[in-house]
């Protein structure tokens, strides 16, 4: 009885992977590995919500009468594209980081950035004393 | 599961990249086996195929290895397993899985279900929702697409093109000579994938498939060509400004669609008046955006690619000629 429930516990499972990679892990690939998989949890989660006992796929045929729900299938077509333009952004952005700070982990890029602004409030004091 | 679970430890960014796929393909059997086959079909060519090449690209322009990083992931662990447990605890009220008298079978699907052939007469019910109830939508969706694309050509665009060097031709001839079964295959599929993309196309008002779909297929065409054959030759094949052109040119023929409806006296996207028979009207419209569809998500997708591919040339060409400034 309580096994009707499974499906839920899988996405949740699921869910709290990608989430454990994007906040664990400072390489920021993996962080968008880790969105796609939260990402498809929340697709499975919705295909499961449309799933009845005894229906099939919603395309009409005779003799027919149970169809599973065909309006989250809409949703989750159409967000899986999505989701895969997005990311494609977000490696568009990923690359640029590579180019700019020659690194794509999280803390090296925040050392860079430190760095950085060390050196240009130095400079701005060095200007004061002149 | 195994797999996410495996994504975690690896460290290996590529073995990483090729769990992603195989976690894209198990995910789309999961659609099959919840009877959502328009889904499965676009997971398996999206989640498969194209996302797992794009991440490949990418991988071979920063590295492949991932730092270990020194933090402790302890408050991770905590702060997931905090939010998992109440989300657990939320799904203990949910109704149980296959039900028949779950409440999100009892708001519109009964009328998309039983109305659908009556009121758009297309056996495919996913079809008719995404083209025809729920239009509008999905032209946002197409946008939000068309957007991104838009994006990655501004953060990714090479304004020098890279076709004039010589060392890129170079490179490509190797590449032939080494992979000659790959390219006798590549030649032989190519025809078919892309026949399959139309199959894809029109034959989405009666069996699983679309634009979304279709769209993704012939993609990944060409991409499989650009790949085998070397960018320059892709490009010489594919413009790239007349792909930019279709992209916004799907668009707007979408959203002329709904205008046109609009000036014929219905509601926006209103198909009905397309055509003096309502059902004809509906046909004729959901036909016309599904191809708007199909272009603009075919061309973002090879816009995306040779992009990403582009730059990796661009930045091959500038190592090389450091390279050679610094031995002279």
């Amino acid at each position: 009885m309580i096994l009707g429930l499974l499906n839920y516990w899988v996405v949740v499972v699921l869910m709290m992977c990608g989430l454990y990679i994007v906040i664990a892990h400072g390489n920021l690939i993996k962080k968008i590995v880790g969105l796609a998989i939260f990402q498809t949890s929340v697709f499975i989660f919705y295909i499961s919500m449309a799933k009845v006992e005894g229906g099939t796929a919603p395309i009409l045929a005779d003799g027919i009468s149970q169809y599973s729900n065909p309006l989250p299938h809409v949703l989750i077509l159409t967000a899986i594209v999505v989701g895969i333009a997005t990311t494609a952004l977000g490696l568009a952005l990923v690359v640029r980081i590579k180019e700019a700070y020659g690194s794509i982990e999280e803390e090296d890029v925040q050392n860079l950035d430190n760095q950085t602004q060390v050196d240009s409030q130095q400079q701005v004091t060095e200007g004061d004393q002149a | 599961m195994v797999v996410a679970f495996a994504i975690i430890r690896m460290k290996d960014l590529f073995a990483v990249v090729m769990l992603l796929g195989i976690y894209g393909l198990l995910s789309a059997s999961f659609f099959v086996a919840m009877d959502a086959v328009d889904v499965a079909f676009t997971e398996a060519a999206v989640g498969a195929g194209i996302s797992t090449l794009l991440m490949l690209v990418v991988i071979t322009m920063t590295g492949r290895t991932e730092k270990v990083t020194r933090h402790k992931p302890l408050l991770a662990l905590l702060v997931i397993a905090i939010t998992g447990a109440l989300l657990i605890y939320g799904t203990l009220d949910m109704p149980y899985y296959g039900s028949a008298d779950a409440p999100i079978h009892h708001h519109v699907a009964p009328r998309y279900i039983n109305d659908s052939m009556q009121e758009v007469g297309i056996p495919n019910i996913v079809t008719s929702v995404l083209a025809s109830y729920r239009a509008f939508d999905t032209f946002g969706e197409v946008v939000v697409i068309f957007t991104a694309g838009i994006g990655v050509l501004a953060l990714l665009s090479v304004a020098r093109r890279p076709e004039d060097s010589e060392d890129i031709t170079a490179l490509d001839d190797s590449m032939h000579e080494q992979n000659l079964v790959l390219r006798i295959i590549t030649k032989i599929l190519i025809p078919f994938i892309l026949l399959f993309a139309l199959y894809v196309q029109f034959h989405g008002d009666f069996g699983p498939g679309g634009g979304f779909q279709a769209g993704v297929i012939f993609a990944a065409a060409i991409i499989l060509y650009a790949m085998i054959f070397g960018l320059s030759n892709a490009r010489k094949v594919i413009n790239q400004d007349f792909i930019q052109l279709i992209t916004a040119v799907g668009v707007l023929f979408y959203g002329c669609v709904g205008l046109v409806s609009l000036f014929n006296g219905g509601n926006f996207f209103d198909y009905n008046v397309l055509s003096s028979d309502p059902i004809a009207g509906q046909h004729l419209g959901i036909l016309l955006i599904e191809w708007g569809v199909g272009c603009t998500v075919a061309s973002v997708m090879i816009i995306i690619f040779f992009n990403f591919a582009g730059r990796r040339e661009m930045q091959k060409i500038n190592n090389n000629n450091n390279n050679q400034e610094s031995s002279s």
